[in-house]
């Protein structure tokens, strides 16, 4: 009896992947628990272990296969007519501390993001989900979509559900989606008939190629788009086109600081923990944030969700990306914890071993530019947090105490907040609680 | 009885017919204009009373290998008149049952010759007026929103070279429809399915037949691998073949026709009692007044958008007129579209890929792309075959002959194209044109289910072989 081996979904969010790697080929034998792939998906490698006993009859899905849909066989095991069970990965993800708060239950409709978001485990012996004319996407989102045409929209990268059939019943087919440009955006257009379709359903921006745009063929490499620059590029562009944001930038003297550090650092010295600027920032924004709940907050249309916790996801360029490790409750933790987790979770993130649940769900972010010298920027948001604080370089500037010129190490930190949750003034009140942390850190001890 | 209808359909082939009775369903009054009989070439002249001559002509050929299958019959013989008067009551019955349909359907039949003149306000977008030159005597003026011309086509003749029927030894399919008798010698220029279809049928009545194609091989439009195979079994079956061969001058002799040729620079000169000219049709256009409209016209055919509009307000036309391919299906299907078009409606897109039928022995079908115009658009092509000498319905049938090859785009796994020839596949090619419509992918198609024992296995066989993956060879 054959088994297919189903392309697993590695978080609640995965709707796709890459097959990086097989570590078994055709006639190979497995057992339980053998790593048989690697998957790629948008944020993190992953490996696949087998589940079953057999010997690998068929790999369906060649190495290096982009957008590799959930639920989607990639191999046929041969085995002893036990159980057929999809196989689990390496870690399961938890089922639903790690989704974030705006992911509606499945089944039900999504209004007005129907951004996908899959139940955390699909039935293990599903349907192969490209020959399917109709399945259920997302959250419950139907799609109907021919298999010629999910095919090719998975080669081009084309999210199916931002496009309008054209076909009997409004089917997606083939024109539709080679009319569609690559990494096009979900848009609300792909609402149900009959919904009412919010402001921000606006007709896909048409994309002109680059030649259109007056530069030559053959004046430039093309970099294809791996899965980390898609989910940057549809995460971003969905964000500050769709999130109402503002800046708060305020300058923060740092000196006191940073005697601090050096204090803190030289008590820890005997266990190797070095705390860095970065880790003192995150300790403060997390107990700003507790200060002020309102800043620890998502909008969601049903109303707006108090986070219990600051899980502080801190921003980490990695090579072809970014990523946002994430410190969970870091306003319980103490600074030398931080400090250790800060640093496991950015070298793991750089070499893309993070699981799904350390990147996924933060409350707040953090992103540091400052070791290189950037004095001031304002970040996107990442939805669905209501703020993310920028931080710049710390250096010694003028400054006026009294009438009196006198020079500090001046940093400046600006706050960009989603206006639907933090509005100006629970921003202001946010940056000044965060200010008294920064500038007299004494006070994070209580 | 009223003269304004909602739509005015000319012509009453497979293309006009359908689309009154659509029009009707869509609660249109409707009024189809026909010159002579209710179902148009296609019933009367055409598809219909052909595949009721080739059956006739098959089952006598079958009686020729009644050994091979442990039966014996003495003394098999035809009578040639019955075979004809036979296909003339098929299509008298389908042209009674068309008229049935029309009345069922409340559709006003008119009898007579249709000609278009300006609208009164067509400044502001009135459809043309339909000036009807009665049959019985008369003209009627008709008007109407919408006026669709499915007027069809006719047998292409070449006059300076006497490819001009005379009705007694140079015959179109008209004549050649209600001989009477088969003559002993016939010589069939033009391979198309028109072509090959009589040469099929007059074979099988024993006549001598050679075929000329101008072409590089017969059925140009088909695969080339088919078109070899086709001449090869048709070669067994005692056909001859001048292709490519040019036809330099047809003249009549005292007791027939002289064909000169000239193949590979050579000239040479058949005879034989009768010649078959199938070598094209031309659009009915002529004398409706089309030119004084504006109507585009191109190479005798309409020249229409997307919907069958030709671009003068509330004119269209469907089906052979408006340009290739010539089939009555492709007709019916563009008619319904256009008329679902007129009535607001939303029908679905015309890209749908059109099956082409052959019903020689063996028959013939194919749809979607050949091999070789999947190279020519640059795709790269994942081609199978599957032959039915393994196939065991065929063996047990004792019709072995043919294959079945398919075409895939490498890249996304799409079915681009089959192709077929053997027995019954005229009957099993609209499950791959099912496939291309839905937009299947070999992964469809691979895990469809196909019936055990069937000829159609041939075609599970051949998807399975474009993906290396066949069983039964």
């Amino acid at each position: 009896m054959s088994i297919d081996v189903l392309m697993p979904a590695l978080s609640p969010t995965m709707e796709e992947g890459t097959l990086a790697k097989w570590h078994v080929k055709k006639g190979d034998t497995v057992k339980s628990g053998d790593v048989i792939a690697e998957i790629e998906t948008d944020k993190a490698t992953m490996e696949v272990e087998a589940v079953d006993e057999g010997t690998v009859e068929d790999i369906l899905v060649a190495e290096g296969s982009e957008g590799v849909k959930v639920n989607t066989p990639i191999a046929r095991l041969s085995g002893e007519g036990e159980a057929a069970l999809a196989p689990k990965p390496a870690a399961t993800p938890p089922q639903s501390s790690a989704s974030p708060p705006t992911a509606p239950p499945a089944g039900e409709q999504l209004e007005a993001k129907p951004a996908a978001t899959p139940a955390p485990s699909s039935s293990p012996a599903g349907v192969g989900g490209d020959s399917s004319v109709a399945r259920r996407d997302g959250g419950g989102l139907r799609i109907l979509v021919s298999p010629l045409a999910r095919r090719i929209a998975e080669q081009k990268g084309v999210d199916l559900g931002g496009l309008t059939g054209s076909g009997p019943h409004g089917r997606i087919i083939k024109a539709d989606v080679d009319a569609a440009q690559p990494g096009q955006a979900r848009t609300p257009a792909a609402a149900p008939a009959g919904q009412p379709v919010p402001a921000s359903a606006a007709a896909p921006r048409q994309i002109l190629s680059l030649e259109q745009m007056g530069i030559a063929s053959g004046s430039y490499d093309l970099v294809p788009l791996d899965g980390m620059r898609r989910t940057v590029a549809r995460r971003l562009t969905d964000s500050f086109r769709d999130v109402p944001h503002f800046p708060l930038t305020i300058d923060l003297e740092i000196d006191t600081l940073l005697a601090a550090r050096s204090k803190i650092n030289a008590l820890l010295e005997p266990t190797g923990v070095k705390v860095s600027v970065n880790d003192l920032v995150i300790k403060a924004a997390a107990i700003a944030l507790r200060q002020v709940p309102e800043a620890n907050a998502s909008y969601t249309p049903e109303g707006i969700a108090m986070h219990h916790h600051a899980d502080v996801a801190m921003a980490v360029a990695i090579d072809g990306g970014l990523i946002t490790p994430i410190i969970r409750s870091a306003e319980t933790k103490g600074l030398a914890q931080i400090a250790t987790e800060a640093k496991d979770l950015a070298a793991r993130a750089r070499s893309r071993k993070l699981k799904p649940e350390e990147f996924q769900g933060g409350t707040f972010s953090v992103s540091n530019l400052g070791m290189f010298g950037i004095k001031a920027f304002a970040s996107i948001i990442n939805e669905p947090q209501g703020a993310i604080l920028s931080v710049g370089a710390g250096e010694k500037r003028p400054v006026v105490r009294g009438d009196q010129l006198a020079v500090a190490t001046v940093m400046t930190v600006t706050l960009t907040c989603d206006h639907r949750v933090v509005d100006g003034a629970v921003g202001a009140r946010w940056l000044t609680a965060f200010r008294a942390l920064i500038e007299d850190p004494i006070t994070m001890i209580v | 009885m009223a003269d304004i209808f909602d739509v005015i359909i000319i012509g009453s082939g497979p293309g006009g017919y359908v689309t009154a009775i659509r029009a009707a369903q869509l609660g249109m009054s409707v009024a189809i204009v026909e010159r002579e009989l209710l179902g148009g070439i296609c019933l009367n002249w055409g598809c219909i009373p052909t595949k009721a001559l080739l059956k006739s002509g098959e089952v006598y050929e079958q009686l020729g290998h009644l050994a091979d299958y442990g039966l014996k019959v003495e003394g098999a013989s035809f009578d040639f008149d019955g075979i004809v008067k036979r296909s003339r009551k098929v299509s008298a019955q389908l042209n009674a049952g068309v008229t049935f349909l029309m009345k069922k359907h409340k559709v006003e039949v008119i009898e007579g010759t249709a000609r278009l003149e300006k609208g009164q306000d067509s400044a502001k977008g009135a459809a043309p007026k339909v000036v009807v030159a009665l049959k019985a005597g008369g003209s009627r003026t008709l008007t109407a929103k919408s006026v669709i011309l499915a007027t069809g086509a006719r047998a292409r003749t070449i006059p300076a070279v006497g490819l001009e029927p005379d009705g007694e030894r140079v015959w179109t399919y008209r004549e050649a429809l209600v001989p009477r008798r088969a003559p002993k010698t016939l010589i069939v220029i033009g391979s198309g399915a028109i072509g090959i279809e009589f040469a099929s049928f007059y074979k099988a009545l024993r006549s001598d037949v050679t075929v000329i194609e101008a072409l590089p091989r017969i059925l140009p439009v088909e695969d080339e691998e088919v078109s070899k195979a086709a001449q090869k079994a048709f070669e067994k079956r005692g056909l001859k073949f001048r292709v490519p061969a040019n036809v330099k001058k047809l003249s009549k002799t005292k007791s027939g026709v002289a064909v000169e040729i000239e193949a590979g620079g050579k000239a040479e000169t058949l005879e034989a009692e009768v010649a078959i000219v199938a070598v094209g049709i031309v659009g009915n256009v002529e004398d409706m007044g089309l030119e004084a409209l504006g109507v585009k016209i191109e190479r005798t055919h309409i020249v229409t958008d997307a919907h069958g509009a030709t671009g003068v307000p509330g004119l269209y036309a469907i089906g052979d007129v408006a340009g290739p391919p010539w089939l009555a299906h492709k007709a019916s299907h563009e008619g319904v579209h256009c008329i679902e078009h007129i009535a607001g409606e939303t029908p679905a897109n015309l890209n749908a890929p059109i099956p082409g039928c052959t019903y020689s022995t063996p028959q013939i079908a194919s749809v979607g792309l050949t091999e070789a115009q999947a190279k020519d658009q640059g795709i790269e092509a994942r081609v199978g075959r599957f032959p039915f000498r393994v196939n065991g319905k065929a063996i047990a049938s004792g019709e072995t002959e043919g294959f079945v090859k398919t075409v895939f785009d490498a890249r996304t796994g799409a079915l681009i194209g089959a192709h077929m020839i053997g027995a019954e596949v005229t009957e099993m090619i609209q499950g791959y044109a099912i496939a291309m419509t839905l937009e299947a992918t070999e992964i469809d198609l691979q895990s469809t289910v196909f019936p055990h024992p069937t000829l159609s296995e041939a075609m599970h066989e051949a998807v399975l072989d474009a993906y290396g993956k066949v069983l039964h060879i």
